[in-house]
């Protein structure tokens, strides 16, 4: 049984569907690339498995478990964790807190030492830890994405679900930002990851899956994915018509 | 260390009726109900940043609990039901509302108080045939500021033990963001209620306790909007993010009042506003913070 499974997923806002019975799946441990021109439905999808919006018709299930209708704390609680991708942070809490509510919300529900501990961890491994006490509002952009990655990893999680995690970093960031998510990924986190830098995708992710449109128009490994003339024709418009 | 002065302080303030003149009392009365209405709407407004106008409807429900049974109870069943009927308010409003963001629960807050008000006046006057009530029980002055006093502890105790628990950690969170709240796990709507519901309960036990000091009461007595917006302005001026914050805010500011009312009445409302404009614009986390920020820039320019 596959880890995550999307099945025929569906959000229609009004007229416009934006993600249009989506069908893949995820095993424990793989890392998946969500790829797809601007306005394809990567984010709405996304937004669809951790509960940030309803979803319309379709079913998502976690290890056999329907998530369908419920809320994203309860989703949060089922074991999955993401990230933004307009980052969002807690400005007025400190480094420690801002990771640490995962943990004590998430499924494991530490409290007092363990909640810390479980915090500090997540900190040292996104580089963080020596500044655990600082108030999260005085972060650079680079450390408050690191930040709510480190949150993200606080919960524990069974999937990961990166939006677009990479972007805005600076070429020797990015190259300790791919090295970072390569770790998590062999540490055997099951990962779900948009993102739109060809190099961190090449790097990172065996297979791909290419929304155009809100519908699913490749799911497949990475190097035929970039070749598949479909997949040319949603980035760059289709040349036979030309 | 704290152990024994909380405690201690505690004895003193509750001692301070053997000493002091009858007037010295009702100002005592008057400040520590302020300490209670500002720490308990801080308890619930100040970390989730959910700006409440209806401190009102909850105090002047309790004061006409009690008005209502006065004559058909003892005083301590009254303050069991006043506890249920703050509560029970609280939950019916809260689960209608707390997902109304910003500017409406404000709004709608500011409204909830005037509703109840005109609700009570309807029933006074169509079913129970006359506006006014008298409120009649064998509770002295001193009566009231121990309980009241008790009440005050309760409330910043609770606070305290709120602020190092799950639930607080839950409310800091949703009042900077509640979509990573709720990606965090946070059951939004249970813990807004949660709180919402210990804060309205406090303010309505508050406005029984001090009910018999009114005597005579009616809902445009009761139902002031003011003694919302003092709250408010307290537990801003003072810190709705600290434990003391509300009741340092609340101390000055109630004996402010009390002596521009009593020199200058009719001008008097025109300091209320301008202090509204001055805690917004000085203090915008409050005095405590204010202090602290201050102390903090001394700091660096010597570092």
């Amino acid at each position: 049984m596959s880890l995550l499974t999307i099945d025929k997923a569906t959000k229609k806002f009004g007229g416009l569907t934006a993600v249009d019975g989506v069908s893949f799946s995820l095993e424990q441990g793989e890392i998946l690339g969500l790829l797809g021109p601007n306005g394809s439905g990567k984010t709405t999808l996304i937004n669809l498995i951790s509960g940030a919006l309803p979803m319309t018709s379709g079913d998502i299930r976690l290890n056999g478990v329907s998530l369908a209708g419920k809320r994203a704390d309860q989703i949060a609680h089922a074991g999955v964790a993401r990230t933004f991708q307009l980052v969002r942070i807690l400005p007025s809490l400190s480094l420690m807190e801002n990771v640490m509510i995962t943990a004590v919300f998430g499924a494991k529900s530490h409290w007092g030492q363990a909640a810390k501990d479980t915090a500090m961890t997540a900190l040292s491994r996104v580089g963080l830890a020596n500044r655990a006490t600082a108030n999260a509002g005085s972060l650079t952009y680079i450390d408050q994405k690191r930040l709510e990655l480190a949150r993200a990893l606080a919960a524990e999680p069974e999937v990961l679900l990166l939006d677009e995690w990479l972007a805005g970093l600076n070429p020797t960031e990015l190259a300790q930002g791919i090295a970072l998510i390569r770790e998590l990924s062999q540490s055997g986190l099951t990962i779900l990851m948009v993102e739109h830098i060809m190099e961190a995708v090449r790097a990172l992710c065996p297979r791909v899956v290419v929304m155009n449109s809100g519908s699913l128009i490749a799911d497949e490994a990475t190097q035929s994915a970039l070749n598949d003339p479909r997949v040319i024709a949603a980035y760059l418009g289709d040349s036979a018509d030309a | 260390m704290k152990y024994v002065i909380y405690p201690v302080a505690l004895a003193l303030l509750a001692a301070v009726p053997f000493v002091a003149s009858d007037y010295a009392l009702g100002l005592l009365i008057g400040m520590v109900t302020y300490v209670t209405l500002a720490s308990a709407w801080a308890m619930f407004s100040g970390p989730t940043h959910y700006v409440s106008l209806a401190t009102v409807a909850f105090y002047g429900a309790g004061a006409y609990v009690v008005a209502m049974l006065n004559e058909v109870m003892a005083y301590p069943m009254i303050l069991l039901i006043t506890a249920g009927v703050g509560a029970t308010m609280a939950l019916v409003v809260g689960l209608s509302t707390l997902r109304l963001a910003g500017v409406y629960f404000v709004i709608f807050s500011f409204g909830l108080a005037e509703l109840i008000r005109q609700l009570i006046t309807w029933y006074e006057i169509n079913i129970y045939g006359t506006l006014g009530r008298y409120i009649f029980v064998d509770i002295t002055a001193r009566g009231i500021y121990w309980q009241m006093l008790g009440l005050a502890a309760i409330t910043i105790g609770l606070t305290a033990y709120i602020n190092r628990s799950r639930l607080g950690l839950a409310l800091r969170v949703i009042g900077d963001d509640e979509v990573v709240a709720a990606h965090s796990g946070i059951p939004l709507a249970r813990m807004k209620l949660m709180a919402f519901v210990l804060s309205a309960t406090i303010l309505t036990l508050a406005g029984a306790i001090a009910s018999p000091r009114w005597v005579y009461v009616e809902p445009a007595i009761v139902f002031n909007p003011t003694v919302s917006f003092l709250t408010v302005i307290m537990a801003l001026f003072g810190g709705a993010n600290r434990l003391w914050g509300p009741a340092l805010g609340a101390i000055p500011l109630f004996l402010a009042f009390e002596y521009l009312s009593a020199h200058f009445p009719d001008v008097y409302p025109i300091f209320l506003g301008a202090l509204f404009i001055g805690v917004v614009f000085l203090f915008p986390n409050g005095v405590l913070a204010g202090i602290e920020g201050l102390r903090r820039g001394k700091k660096e320019e010597t570092a």
